[in-house]
């Protein structure tokens, strides 16, 4: 098993006859099940065409209707991502995975407040979305640093996920699942979220977290794992170095008012029974030693 | 992005908000005839430079006659004004705001963010304006009161009113009171504010609420749909190491230390400038290169990179992904030939095709050093830069 997506998972792709979408949706189409997993794109203007043999509709809702896809991914560019949410949600899908960057506060503000009481599920924005490793990847990340296995891997940032996931690879620890929460502000699932879904999920032993500066999203989740949390988690967090009110890159990482510091959440994840390091050339070897 | 207090309450008055009437001047004889034509009795002289606490730092004077605006304003135009946000060497004053003088009965604070866990807009308000609000934070977070707003509704009469009274603004003061607060959320939603911050906030004699100072921070992804508060944009306030980078699409700050980074993605970097801390070195700057490194960024990065005093080695670190790490390495090749160096320049590469990678650095003859992980990385750059 794994969590969120496997190799039955059915996907629309919003945004992919861009560019990016172009490419990463050949990029995914060509990794493990992909060539059944990718059923649909969206394009109300190029609605009855097709992507390379993936069919394009007008709608989001129509996508579904016709071939029983549940999750979307979206590469639509920043002043039209959060509309593309709002349709994958008004559609009732289960899961959008959103990987665009640059997506305006404001405009997540209402999405968010819009998805109230809804069961789709939001993953992203500006993330490097999930993977389950022989499965399925949905997203920007790339497959080949990946393998099948029993560790769960999350965190904010894109390329720190892969070096993590590197790293576990390296040392024969595969991975069940690989989640890019995305470095913004406001956003869907967090830690907390995940360590959840790895708590459950009967196929994942242990979980890796790595968070960055800025918010209180690994402090809750840390807080939660030390009541709830059966199995191992290890953690580093991104930007001790950092200065306080400078954004380090990520629309979310900052520190503000004396909140959101790389020691304070380290401090609070030991606190909790979460082995953490500050060296993130360690985060395999660490998470190894607690198996 | 930011903008100078006497643009904020520009911003302000479109929203129906009540400021000081004021005039900015960019020369002492500019601020003499903004004070004639606001007419006196005293005058507010303040410095415009984009960090607070301007008035600790000696950058707000009252002034009691026009001779005396003169005199203040020739001091405070052109000095180095530093405040705890500047930094000790501080910021060149170069803009003034004269505006007429108020009499002040409370000094309350106002401030806005979008607050992260309820992903709403939060209102904060206090009684103790005037004063270092992260410290009354930090001392009495009871005397901060906090209202987040349904987007649907915007800021409704009843929550204006009732933050009013937590913070002590008279039951005739009300509807004033309200003016400014909801058109200060107003202003925040539709120039997509990333922070709005009002402090002090006053309370007049006669019982008008007025915002006496004005903070506006933007958020950079909106921008597109605002080129008026583009126009604010005042380049002089900001780092010319960053204004460089970002039109390159780098994201770069400048740091204190001496090893330059070069890496992909924001995590990743963070975790690189961690790493060289852990082995005994300062890194001199966050740098992302994003997801499109080409030979072109690289080569502008390391000129970005070079500007930096006392530069002693750079470090790139590079995860590749989608982005090949022979077309990384080849960037890096032609980016070292472009410009001469002079410091020396560890790599570490990993990912996609990192083999092919390694030989063409190898095969360059250039001084490159390279490593296996990130901990052998900063190890050998900061071994580097002590060298140097």
């Amino acid at each position: 098993m794994s969590i969120l997506v496997n190799r039955n998972t059915k996907v629309i792709t919003q945004g992919i006859t861009g560019k990016t979408g172009q490419f990463h949706t050949r990029m995914c189409r060509d990794y493990a099940n992909g060539q059944n997993c990718y059923v649909a794109g969206v394009n109300p203007k190029k609605a009855g065409e097709n992507f390379e043999g993936i069919p394009i509709y007008a709608s989001v809702r129509e996508a579904k209707e016709a071939t029983g896809a549940t999750v979307s991914v979206i590469y639509v560019p920043p002043p039209f991502a959060a509309a593309a949410i709002d349709e994958a949600v008004d559609a009732g899908l289960d899961l959008v995975v959103c990987i665009t960057e640059g997506i305006p506060v404001r405009d997540m503000v209402r999405t968010r407040h819009r998805m109230l009481g809804r069961k789709t599920l939001l993953l992203g924005p500006n993330c490097p979305g999930v993977i389950t490793p022989d499965e399925i990847k949905i997203g920007i990340m790339p497959g080949h640093i990946h393998m099948k296995g029993r560790i769960g891997v999350m965190s904010r940032s894109g390329t720190l996920t892969y070096e993590a996931v590197g790293q576990l690879t390296e040392l024969g620890l595969g991975q069940s699942t690989a989640v890019g929460i995305g470095g913004d502000p406001v956003n869907g699932l967090k830690h907390i979220d995940f360590l959840r879904m790895f708590n459950d999920d009967p196929d994942t032993d242990a979980v890796v977290m790595i968070g960055e500066i800025g918010g209180t999203d690994e402090e809750t989740a840390a807080l939660w794992a030390k009541d709830n949390m059966k199995k191992p988690v290890v953690g580093f967090i991104a930007g001790v170095t950092a200065p306080a009110g400078k954004r380090m890159g990520h629309a979310g990482a900052i520190i503000s008012g004396g909140k959101g510091t790389a020691q304070e959440k380290l401090e609070i994840m030991e606190a909790c029974g979460i082995k953490v390091t500050r060296n993130p050339a360690e985060m395999g070897t660490l998470l190894r030693s607690v198996l | 992005m930011k903008i100078h207090e006497y643009q904020g309450k520009e911003i302000f008055r479109r929203f129906g908000m009540p400021t000081p009437r004021g005039v900015p001047a960019f020369t002492v004889d500019e601020a003499v005839a903004a004070a004639q034509s606001l007419g006196g009795p005293v005058w507010v002289v303040k410095a415009q430079i984009h960090a607070g606490g301007r008035g600790k730092g000696g950058g707000v004077k009252l002034a009691r006659s026009i001779d005396e605006v003169r005199k203040l304003s020739g001091e405070i135009l052109g000095m180095q004004l530093v405040t705890h946000q500047t930094g000790p060497a501080g910021q060149k004053v170069r803009r003034l705001l004269i505006e007429e003088g108020a009499d002040i009965r409370n000094e309350l604070y106002v401030g806005m963010v979008v607050d992260r866990v309820t992903q709403r807009v939060c209102l904060m308000a206090s009684s103790e304006g005037g004063m270092d609000i992260e410290q009354v934070a930090a001392r009495t977070p009871e005397k901060i009161h906090k209202v987040f707003i349904d987007p649907d509704k915007g800021l409704t009469d009843a929550e204006a009113d009732d933050v009013s009274r937590k913070i002590g603004i008279p039951e005739a003061s009300l509807p004033a009171a309200r003016t400014v607060l909801q058109g200060l959320y107003r202003a925040f939603d539709e120039t997509d504010a990333s922070l709005a911050e009002i402090n002090p906030l006053v309370l007049t004699g006669d019982g008008r609420v007025i915002a006496l100072d004005a903070k506006l921070n933007f958020d950079s992804n909106a921008l597109f749909r605002h080129p008026e508060i583009v126009e604010m944009r005042d380049l002089d306030e900001e780092d010319p190491a960053e204004i460089a980078a970002s039109k390159f699409d780098l994201s770069y700050i400048s740091l204190d230390g001496d090893i330059g980074c070069l890496v992909n993605g924001a995590g990743l970097a963070m975790a690189t400038m961690d790493t060289i801390k852990l082995y005994g070195g300062e890194p001199a700057n966050f740098l992302d290169v994003g997801g499109g490194a080409t030979a072109e960024k690289v080569t502008e990065a390391f000129k970005i990179m070079l500007k930096s005093p006392g530069l002693k080695a750079i470090l790139v670190n590079i995860f590749g992904g989608i982005m090949k790490c022979d077309t990384i390495a080849e960037g890096i090749v032609a980016a070292s030939k472009a410009v001469s160096l002079g410091v020396p320049l560890v790599v570490r590469m990993k990912g996609t095709n990192d083999d092919i990678g390694k030989k063409i650095l190898a095969d360059s003859g250039l001084p490159i050093i390279t490593a296996n992980n990130m901990a052998e990385a900063a190890e050998k750059v900061v071994a580097a830069a002590k060298k140097g």
